[in-house]
């Protein structure tokens, strides 16, 4: 039992850690890419909007990022609950 | 030494290398066959999970596609480098825990069910076989160019390559070739790229390039490539022209379509523990960026270059006469992808926004290819791009014909028409499938339904309907059972196409569709997009369904717990 409650608390945090993750993820592409770039059409960047450079390059170095920090959040993790291997 | 001489040679040499390597390596036993004995490390997989990724569809014809598009072809950026998070965090650690070779081997073991199984090796073989369609589009501009031949000719000349190719490795073959690959491809890609990038704005580097100020004009170089385009009647290059709704729902179709596709995620069995699958996903993207970051600036000043050619003078003065036209233009020209047709008889070629004047037709395919020549780069930078863009294609094609190859033999026919097959049997079998899956692509690819981007993006949306779904469910939830995962995936899959098979024509035959992407069935989303909407019905389906039937038995809860925690990950096991 004890083992198993152990496991549940692992899942727990690596389900709040992608949660967060996905949320950054979300606002960084669909958000400043598409859905808010009207809003950040104010901010200019070498002869067009925030928005635009979200889109074809902000956007993929924040992914790169959270992947990054991912593993390493999840290998700290791993250790903290004694499931790594 | 002329430009067809230099071509094969460069060619030639990159493909001894390739074909070297593959003798080399040559698989032995079904499972290094299949997942190169897991000792491949993260970097290294990363690298060639980065060349299996970077397909024809993203290096010989994404830049091509944005070039012509601008703003609105962000979906393709966005989308196929923001699947790599969704890879990272949910799916790939837990499938490499699990342990075994195959996608539909997952699918079938946790929805205890030969019957998913089955389910899902039909969507793997629908998506895989639409994506090498695409590939052999990529495959047939890069021959026919090369060797100067028509864009038929270089189609099936390309396709016997990539057989012979495909079938003498396996995976751990193709696990060095790739690397390999990869180093040709990205040198291919960003050479010319800098050349032209330091050309134009003075800046080498293409993704800083693109942001900074344009020489002739002095102002951004954005700014001056929208002036020319508005000049001519073209829309301008960063306004966004698609709908929101439409470039959402296709950034969200290619995204969860990257993570749901079989020949990507095998890679990440192939690494040694779980921790290894998540960095791997990290490096893959790091690799893939290298090109992706890359791709905006080639599009933007790609466009800026063929203008300036046909207008040597400025957008607002006469074009350039016919009689004059670079070699480029003309050997291009031989291939049928890029053509003139003198409308007003004054043979000056006038290229501009409106159809009716317009009189330059250049498929979007050719841009990347043609870059280093529009911009009068070196004849071994022609050549090296035209080695990237098969190393890209071949890449790709042998790990989707491998995917289709291992799905057949081994979750087909070795679980469950012929469970006694012999492992030199289940071999010849695999070999077997590949090359039906060619002949039948190669046959599509003749007349394809898009841009080899656009049909590489239809594949996306076929994976992201039926196979993400599927995977995130069987993690995620304990309570998704066997009746509802087929039920979803069943819906998923058949919406999806049908909605494909209406705009592009049913199995993609020409001129048996009822509508078109231009004036698309439902508000405006197009074919490539509707893949989020199929994803959300094999939800929505899969749930219902599940939640109306029993709960999954005791023992398919524990694997689903197993599978969470990486500890004791260990070999895979073959069954």
């Amino acid at each position: 039992m004890a083992e198993n409650s152990e496991n549940n608390a692992y899942w727990s945090a690596n389900k709040r850690i992608i949660g967060i993750s996905l949320v950054i993820w979300f606002i960084c592409s669909f958000g400043f890419g598409i859905l808010l770039r009207p809003m950040l059409a104010g901010i200019k960047i070498g002869g067009t909007d925030l928005g635009f450079w979200f889109a074809q390059q902000g956007s993929i170095l924040v992914f790169l990022v959270l992947i990054f920090t991912y593993a390493a959040k999840m290998n700290k993790l791993d250790k903290q609950h004694g499931v790594d291997e | 030494m002329d430009q067809f001489t230099l071509n094969l040679i460069v060619v030639g040499a990159t493909f001894a290398l390739y074909i070297g390597i593959a003798i080399w390596a040559r698989a032995g036993s079904t499972s290094e066959f299949y997942a190169a004995g897991r000792g491949v490390h993260p970097v290294v997989n990363g690298m060639a999970t980065g060349a299996d990724w970077m397909s024809a569809a993203s290096f010989i014809s994404m830049a091509g596609i944005i070039s012509f598009g601008g703003y609105n072809t962000s979906a393709y950026l966005m989308g196929w480098t923001g699947g790599y998070v969704l890879l990272a965090m949910l799916i790939a650690p837990y499938l490499r825990k699990f342990g075994k070779f195959t996608v539909p081997e997952f699918i079938g073991d946790r929805f205890y069910s030969q019957t998913a199984r089955t389910v899902a090796v039909i969507c793997l073989i629908t998506a895989s076989l639409t994506y090498v369609i695409g590939q052999m589009t990529g495959v047939g501009v890069a021959f026919s160019r090369f060797l100067e031949v028509d864009n038929t000719t270089g189609l099936l000349i390309g396709a016997a390559i990539v057989f012979f190719y495909a079938v003498i490795g396996g995976m751990k073959g193709i696990t060095y070739t790739q690397v390999a690959q990869y180093v040709v491809l990205i040198t291919a890609y960003t050479i010319p790229a800098i050349f032209i990038s330091f050309n134009l704005t003075g800046n080498p580097i293409p993704p800083l390039g693109l942001f900074a100020d344009a020489k002739s004009t002095g102002l951004p170089i954005l700014e001056t490539l929208n002036g020319m385009l508005e000049d001519l009647g073209f829309a301008e290059y960063t306004r966004q022209t698609d709908t929101t709704l439409n470039m959402f729902l296709f950034t969200v179709s290619l995204m969860i379509g990257t993570a749901g596709l079989p020949h990507v995620i095998v890679r990440f069995f192939t690494v040694p523990t779980v921790a290894d699958a998540r960095s791997s996903a990290g490096w893959a993207l790091v690799f893939i960026a290298l090109l992706y970051l890359t791709a905006p600036a080639v599009g933007a000043m790609a466009r800026v270059n063929l203008i300036d050619t046909v207008y040597p003078n400025g957008t607002t003065e006469a074009p350039l006469a016919y009689e004059q036209r670079p070699d480029w233009v003309s050997n291009w020209e031989q291939t049928g992808l890029l053509s003139f047709d003198d409308k007003n008889g004054d043979g000056l070629i006038q290229y501009v926004g409106d159809g009716e004047a317009n009189e330059l037709t250049v498929n979007r395919d050719i841009i990347t290819l043609a870059n280093p020549e529009i911009a009068n780069l070196p004849g071994w930078v022609i050549a090296l791009v035209a080695a990237g863009g098969l190393a890209a294609a071949l890449s790709t094609a042998a790990g989707l014909l491998m995917a289709i190859s291992s799905a057949v033999s081994h979750d087909l026919i070795k679980s469950q028409i012929n469970p006694s097959i012999s492992e030199k049997g289940e071999l010849m079998s695999a070999r077997v499938s590949m090359a039906v899956a060619i002949v039948i692509a190669t046959y599509l690819g003749l007349n394809p339904p898009g841009f080899a981007a656009q049909t590489v993006a239809l594949a996306f949306g076929l994976a992201a309907s039926s196979i993400f779904p599927a995977l995130l469910m069987g993690i995620f939830s304990k309570r998704i059972n066997n009746k509802g995962a087929v039920a979803g995936m069943i819906a998923g899959l058949s919406v999806t196409l049908i909605y494909i098979f209406l705009h592009k024509g049913w199995f993609f035959i020409p001129g048996t569709n009822s509508f078109s992407d231009s004036d698309p069935l439902l508000l405006s989303i197009k074919s490539t997009s509707f893949g989020s909407l199929g994803a959300l019905v094999n939800f929505v389906v899969a749930y219902v369904v599940s939640n109306a039937t029993e709960e999954p038995p005791v023992e398919i809860q524990e694997l689903v717990e197993s599978v969470r925690i990486p500890r004791g990950a260990g070999e895979a096991v073959d069954h």
